[in-house]
């Protein structure tokens, strides 16, 4: 099988101490501040989904799809988590992907854990989020009912986006405290352009799972439930 | 039945990904390795990779957990065991991330008894 070493995130080292620590603080605060928020959107009904929608992304991630000769990319799952159970949910099953594959299967570096989290679970999601609810809301003005077709294009536009975000998190970590004499253009340019490239592949991959879910169980998809929601019909 | 019919699905799906679908991964560096790999000669020697030149990833350090049993999602190091490593991963991630997410709705539920 593999003989390289099979490693998706960034390891430790390649940022210095401090900068490791101010990412590691954020990574903190952020997962309890979501651990406070997620309240909100969990309940009996949410808590097994968000669970499984964990697990998903930890086997989903594992599966590289190539983008480039040698090159290849795998799901950050950002998008996926927060529309079928809310962004601060969403952010923690990532978070706890994270720290599963860190502390259990050697990858991304455990003083890298807080970069890691703060690129693939804050801005990941935040980016991602964002962008679907801003999708969806202009979707709905033109029909309240919106068709799952349209859900899909929200959802793969807001995988793309998120996925170039969260490299650009990677960039400006590099930019911080990077190791190596690459210069900060150079990796702007190559993160920006294998990330468009992975992107296309974690729009698909998110488009499809959360057609599926939305075809067979609309009612599980929290975007949707937030929007009816607000408006009481 | 419809109901269960999702949570099956769903399942089943994790676990063909993780144990089956895994194996046809590509096994190519991805595109955040191959920026940290950027300037750098990869050999492969007899043991392991041999970095030249000058590139991010000379600065990784030797991953802490790396003597993990499931290191590199695989079982001791076997080649071909990814599948079960990956489905023992599914497992670990559904049983720590069920637990907390019930917790945190706990937490929820006791709040709300507290305003009633």
């Amino acid at each position: 099988m593999v003989v390289n070493t099979v490693a998706m995130h960034m390891s430790d080292g390649i940022v210095n101490a401090p900068t490791s620590v101010i990412f590691g603080v954020i990574a903190i605060a952020a997962i309890g501040l979501c651990a406070v928020k997620a309240r909100n959107e969990l309940d009996e009904r949410t808590v097994p989904l968000a669970g499984l929608v964990a697990a998903f992304i930890f086997a989903v991630q594992m599966v590289n799809f190539p983008i480039l000769p040698g090159v290849s990319g795998h799901l950050l799952g950002g998008a996926l988590a927060a529309i079928l159970v809310g962004p601060y949910t969403g952010a923690l099953c990532i978070a706890i992907v994270l720290i599963v594959q860190s502390l259990l299967f050697a990858d991304g570096g455990i003083t890298a854990l807080g970069t890691n989290i703060t690129n693939m679970s804050v801005v990941g999601v935040a980016a991602a989020y964002a962008t679907a609810v801003g999708l969806y809301a202009i979707a709905r003005r033109r029909t309240p009912d919106v068709p799952v077709a349209a859900l899909g294009v929200i959802s793969f536009i807001a995988a793309l986006i998120g996925t170039v975000c969260a490299a650009m998190a990677f960039v400006v970590e590099y930019a911080i405290g990077g190791a190596g004499v690459t210069s900060l253009g150079a990796v702007a340019t190559y993160m920006f352009g294998t990330h468009a490239l992975i992107g296309v592949g974690e729009g698909l991959i998110t488009a499809v799972t959360v057609m599926a879910v939305a075809r067979s169980r609309p009612d599980l998809v929290y975007l949707m439930r937030g929007a009816r929601a607000e408006v009481p019909a | 039945m419809k109901r269960w019919s999702f949570w099956i699905a769903f399942a089943a799906a994790t676990l063909l990904i993780a144990g089956v679908v895994s194996y046809f991964a590509s096994s190519s560096p991805d595109g955040l390795d191959s920026a940290t790999l950027q300037g750098c000669q990869v050999t492969e020697t007899a043991d392991g990779e041999q970095l030249s030149g000058d590139c991010i990833a000379q600065h990784a350090s030797e991953h802490a957990m790396s003597t993990s049993p499931l290191a590199d999602y695989a079982i001791g190091g076997q080649d071909g065991t990814g599948g079960i490593a990956g489905i023992i991963g599914v497992l670990v991630t559904v049983a720590v991330a069920g637990s907390a997410f019930w917790l945190i709705a706990r937490g929820r539920r006791a709040a709300d008894d507290k305003q009633t």
